[in-house]
């Protein structure tokens, strides 16, 4: 029994081993190393930073990661000049940037929108004309696009969103959105919506879209990871890190770090795509 | 206690209450000094308009007051006359046993977390209200109002309680001694007595409306325009707050949260002082 006992522990203790191990494997490169990485920029990067710097953080207390917001202008400009090692963008730098500062780019993500409507809704495909039509206003029911006789209801999200600034400057072409529109504060809480209610339209990042809504073709582009991925489908923006010129060892392991498939994982838990490598 | 110990206590109690009120001053101070930056800083008149359109430069934050005031007075006249009616149950106009299940109910209900009438709500009432209105997505005011009275109800019900717990038991025996019985007692001598009970809850009902941030968030649909119809989807200054305070910390829709902080306190202490005076002018007549 003694000896049952002590052979399953042993197996237990062997497999949490592994799986440490395994688990522990892209972080290895951060192994003795130690300093700071200071982070400003983009505000969509913010949850892809914070995950990756809580878990080297942990792994090596001997580096410190600071991450700040204040958008992509910012980032451009702090580490330009010099006061942050990487400057986040949500866009690709200006030629004058480039040429100002001598910036090197690592885009690392795509942040894709997609138009979300109701499981129900018989609406299969839209045109970029026909979203500006509804969130303008101008359409008010599903029938005067081919839907059933159902009034739309609008659906976007708060002036914190990334997400809306993707959607108001790709699709929309900062075209209007109704004041009638409802808000809702999240990814998550826009899923709910959209599948709760027959009428709704709505947008969400690519990567939330699951069977509770379903997603339209946007003139005739068909909103996928896959497609966003390979460039087919537009209404997509690239997350960059920045450095001023090419980056120190340690700064060059973080970037290293998000494209392996642990970072992978972490951008894909905040919603995004990670480029593959 | 002696007069050494008593002294001690009553210096103890005296500084919490000055830090307490400082506290409070504290937060005043505060707002007004982050608000009027956006005032002097050339967008004054633009955040006290109508219109809420921050790519276009529009800060007008009215529209919110309009609906926090609107949401929170429609809480309390559907919510203050059922926390009435059930405090009559629960002194003497229904069978005892329910009298007295109703009253642990609320007690629990007290404890409820807003999210939770808030997550409920979004699947059971807004399909409802989505049908019977016929348009719209069911996230509006009379949703939100509906939900918002039910979280005042338990909070309203206890403090009118209370006091014709005391009002009741003061008076039993001036009614017994009248001919009167349970019911006479409670609707004829103890209502008249517990006038100022009865708006003290309606103040703190209205002031738990206003300055609730989930319900709104999640029922009233968040659109920033003037509340014309129950049917309306609407933006509390609350949730304004709420949906805002992820954004670029130094520009203007910023610093509107501020001016939305100075109005919702500003709305809240007009109601309390309001209420005040009035029970004071009936107190002296």
């Amino acid at each position: 029994m003694v000896q049952k006992f002590r052979t399953l522990l042993l197996t237990c203790l062997a497999l949490t081993l592994t799986a440490s191990l395994a688990w522990g494997a892209p972080l290895d490169a951060f192994t003795g190393k130690q300093g700071t990485i200071d982070i400003a920029g983009g505000t969509a990067h913010i949850p892809v930073m914070k995950e990756a710097a809580k878990r080297i953080m942990t792994a090596n207390p001997e580096i410190r990661i600071s991450i700040a917001g204040g958008g992509s202008g910012v980032g451009v400009q702090q580490v330009g000049e010099g006061l942050v090692q990487i400057g986040n963008t949500g866009r690709a730098l200006s030629e004058a940037e480039v040429a100002k500062y001598g910036l090197v780019s690592f885009p690392f993500a795509i942040d894709g929108v997609a138009i979300v409507i109701n499981p129900a809704n018989g609406v299969d495909a839209l045109t970029a004309e026909q979203v500006k039509g509804i969130y303008a206003g101008k359409i008010t029911n599903w029938k005067q696009i081919g839907g059933a006789d159902r009034a739309i209801s609008l659906y976007t999200r708060d002036e914190a969103s990334g997400t809306r600034e993707v959607f108001f400057k790709k699709l929309l072409a900062k075209g209007d959105i109704a004041t009638s529109a409802n808000v809702v504060p999240s990814n998550g809480a826009m899923k709910t919506a959209v599948a709760q209610d027959p009428g709704a339209v709505g947008y969400v990042g690519i990567g939330y879209i699951d069977a509770t809504v379903k997603a339209p073709s946007m003139d005739g582009m068909i909103p996928s990871q896959e497609n966003a991925a390979n460039g087919s489908y537009t209404v997509t923006r690239k997350l960059y890190m920045n450095t001023k010129g090419e980056p120190s060892a340690l700064v060059r392991t973080f970037i290293d770090y998000l494209l392996t498939p642990e970072g992978a994982e972490i951008i894909r838990a905040s919603g995004y795509i990670p480029l593959a490598q | 206690m002696s007069v050494r110990e008593s002294r001690i206590a009553s210096l103890v109690l005296g500084a919490s209450a000055i830090i307490v009120a400082l506290a409070v001053l504290a937060v005043f101070a505060f707002l007004f000094k982050f608000a009027l930056p956006v005032f002097t800083g050339g967008q004054g008149a633009c955040i006290l308009s109508g219109v809420w359109n921050p790519f276009k430069g529009q800060f007008g934050i009215l529209p919110m007051l309009a609906a926090s005031l609107c949401i929170s007075l429609s809480a309390l006249l559907i919510g203050w006359p059922l926390a009435l009616g059930l405090c009559c149950c629960m002194h003497g106009f229904t069978p005892r046993p329910l009298g007295r299940f109703l009253s642990i109910l609320l007690r629990g209900m007290t404890a409820f977390p807003t999210v939770v009438y808030g997550f409920a709500a979004i699947f059971l009432l807004v399909p409802v209200m989505r049908e019977a209105l016929g348009h719209g997505s069911g996230l509006n005011w009379a949703t939100a109002a509906l939900i918002l009275s039910l979280v005042t109800l338990p909070t309203m019900t206890l403090v009118m309680d209370a006091g014709m717990h005391q009002t009741e038991r003061r008076l039993r025996l001036t009614g017994a001694a009248l001919g009167l019985n349970r019911q006479q007692v409670f609707s004829h001598l103890v209502l008249p007595a517990c006038r100022s009970d009865l708006l003290a809850a309606a103040a703190l009902g209205f002031a738990r409306a206003l300055g609730d941030t989930l319900i709104p968030l999640m029922l009233a649909g968040n659109a920033p325009q003037w509340p014309t119809a129950a049917s309306d989807s609407i933006r509390t200054l609350t949730a304004h707050i709420g949906l805002v305070l992820a954004t670029d910390s130094s520009s203007a829709t910023y610093g509107s949260l501020f001016v939305a902080g100075c109005l919702l306190l500003l709305a809240n202490m007009c109601v309390q002082l309001m209420l005040r005076t009035h029970l004071r002018t009936r107190g002296a007549a």
